[in-house]
């Protein structure tokens, strides 16, 4: 039985209308798109032609930057850049909920200003102060110190730019999923915490176990989120710092710019799709363990 | 008994006990500032600081030099840089107040009517707040020439106005609203649409705000329409002509360093500023971020 509903109430689509139209446009047929294209061999020119599974086969067997580098690079950056911020930005969060609210509003709105710089105007501070010789100021500094001879080639060198790219990364990530990690500290009803101390708790690591974490759970849950978000869209970063596609000897090579490299480079649009695929799977893995830990159904 | 008195959070005012969380926070704060008050400095330098050996990092004799540089370049083609700051900023306040209607529209719908597919929608919304648009960059491009978006202004809107977490956020905050609010206004006679713009719009101002400043940001900051989709100079942003100042700044490019740096401080700004005044409002919708 659907109740009437009032005469003068306009139906709830007229609302949804607007967005539902540029929701499907824009993320639901580009992602259908994707599965499809990734079927087929398509040079961007000449029509599509199906030829199976053959993209993801070549991928896996064929492919031996992805296989050696990007594979390794996207999932060592992802492993340390996701869980490494997300811890950080919960500790913050925690230590930042336990000042007074003047300082705790300034300490916070220093916290997540590198987050609202887009990787582009990064890049050109980092590129700066990574510079490659005697003027860059990390070698400048370095110099003067007596700990290096000679200046380095920081973000020309496969040796350190995944850890330049990592670092910059983490400095970044301190956005919208840590204002709701310490919002979710701040709103803990206090009740709860003095039940916890009748019960025994008498540790603040006991108290953040017990008590802390599961009463903030769904923001736990949005802020893991947005951590594995951001961690993927982080792909351009590599290529901003060193200012090359490929990379140099692909080590700063993530799988965003693998596709870049597959798609607008080479035209392989088939291929570069079934990469698109791979590359969603990979992040709706990593959510789906983020929704194992904090969500509260499955 | 243990001495462990508990925590306390969100205190009134300051403790001894704190200092320690101020002694871990405060240098933290300090070095995640540094590069942020080094764009300050370096936009100020005088062409002789920039090139100075060792680098400095404060600024001696400041200056307005690589600011009027900047106004008065025009790029390789010609286009002067007013032009892409004008781009952006028209694109960015188009977008932003679009996005917030749109987002309150669906997130009034989702959160107070009753329909069949309710629930699935707000699945799926919250599934696509995963959405990497990076990584469906290919389809994204041939759906774009296929409706024949490429090369014109609406291409720099259109892609952005669906915004996930702006609809999730507006939905959570909307679900607090009581409902006998609503019905006691539907009894006073007030149509669907007067109950959406006088009621649940004044109510969810701090969620507007915050989708405001996350629009924002995404808009502002956007690169990929201007290097993707178009190839007319003249429809091109702000952000991505910074992007072409930084790649001639092969390293030591120094006075290209300073304009850069100039222009990285236009960038910034707006964001600071927006952040600073909208702040409480975005911490007050954050309270309802929870994905349950």
């Amino acid at each position: 039985m659907k109740k009437k509903a009032n005469k003068r109430d306009y139906s709830p689509w007229m609302f949804l209308a607007p967005y539902i139209i540029f929701f499907t446009t824009f993320i639901i047929i580009p992602v259908a798109a994707a599965i499809l294209l990734s079927f087929t061999y398509f040079n961007a020119i000449e029509t599509p032609t199906f030829i199976g599974l053959s993209n993801y086969v070549g991928l896996i067997t064929q492919d031996e930057v992805f296989m050696q580098k990007i594979l390794p690079n996207t999932l060592t950056f992802a492993l340390i850049v996701g869980p490494g911020g997300y811890i950080l930005s919960f500790i913050l969060a925690w230590a930042l909920a336990q000042v007074p609210k003047r300082m705790r509003t300034v300490l916070a709105l220093i916290i997540y200003s590198p987050s609202m710089t887009a990787g582009v105007a990064m890049a050109v501070v980092w590129t700066i102060i990574f510079s490659g010789d005697e003027t860059g100021y990390l070698n400048s500094l370095l110099l003067t110190m007596g700990v290096l001879l000679e200046p380095i080639q920081w973000l020309q060198s496969p040796e350190y730019l995944m850890k330049i790219m990592i670092f910059v990364t983490l400095w970044g990530s301190m956005g919208v999923g840590f204002l709701a990690m310490l919002s979710g500290v701040l709103n803990i009803n206090t009740e709860i915490y003095e039940a916890g101390y009748i019960d025994g708790i008498n540790n603040r690591f006991q108290e953040i176990i017990y008590i802390t974490i599961p009463s903030m759970k769904p923001q736990m849950l949005f802020g893991a989120v947005m951590a594995v978000v951001g961690t993927f869209q982080a792909g351009a970063i590599g290529v901003a710092l060193s200012g090359a596609n490929p990379t140099p000897q692909y080590a700063g090579q993530l799988m965003v710019n693998h596709l870049e490299d597959y798609g607008f480079i080479r035209y392989e649009m088939g291929y570069a799709a079934a990469i698109s695929v791979v590359l969603l799977i990979v992040v709706y893995l990593f959510s789906k363990v983020a929704w194992r830990l904090f969500g509260e159904k499955d | 008994m243990s001495a462990f008195q508990g925590t306390r959070m969100n205190p009134s005012k300051f403790h001894r006990s704190q200092l320690k969380f101020l002694a871990f926070l405060i240098p933290l704060a300090i070095f995640m500032a540094l590069p942020i008050v080094y764009i300050f400095f370096h936009a100020f330098k005088p062409i002789d600081e920039l090139f100075a050996y060792p680098p400095r990092f404060f600024v001696d004799n400041p200056t307005f030099q690589n600011f009027v540089d900047l106004f008065t370049k025009t790029n390789d083609t010609g286009v002067p840089m007013s032009r892409f700051l004008f781009n952006s900023v028209v694109i960015t306040l188009i977008v932003v107040v679009l996005t917030v209607i749109i987002s309150t529209m669906a997130g009034y719908a989702l959160s107070k009517k009753n329909f069949r597919m309710k629930k699935a929608i707000f699945e799926i919304n919250t599934l696509a707040l995963m959405f990497v648009p990076a990584a469906v960059m290919i389809p994204r491009y041939l759906l774009i020439d296929e409706l024949g978006l490429i090369n014109t202004f609406l291409v720099h809107i259109l892609p952005l106005l669906a915004m996930p977490i702006g609809l999730f956020l507006v939905k959570q905050f909307i679900d607090q609203i009581p409902d006998e609010l609503l019905e006691a206004a539907r009894l006073d006679g007030a149509s669907d649409f007067q109950i959406f713009v006088r009621i649940i719009i004044p109510l969810v101002k701090p969620a507007i705000a915050t989708i405001a400043i996350l629009s924002f940001q995404l808009v502002w900051n956007s690169v990929e329409s201007s290097s993707l989709y178009v190839n007319d100079e003249g429809l091109k942003t702000f952000s991505f002509y910074m992007s072409t100042l930084t790649s001639t700044v092969e390293g030591n490019n120094v006075a290209g360093q300073g304009l850069a740096a100039a222009a990285s401080l236009i960038m910034f700004v707006p964001n600071l500023i927006i952040f600073i005044i909208l702040q409480s409002q975005v911490m007050n919708t954050m309270a309802h971020s929870g994905i349950k």
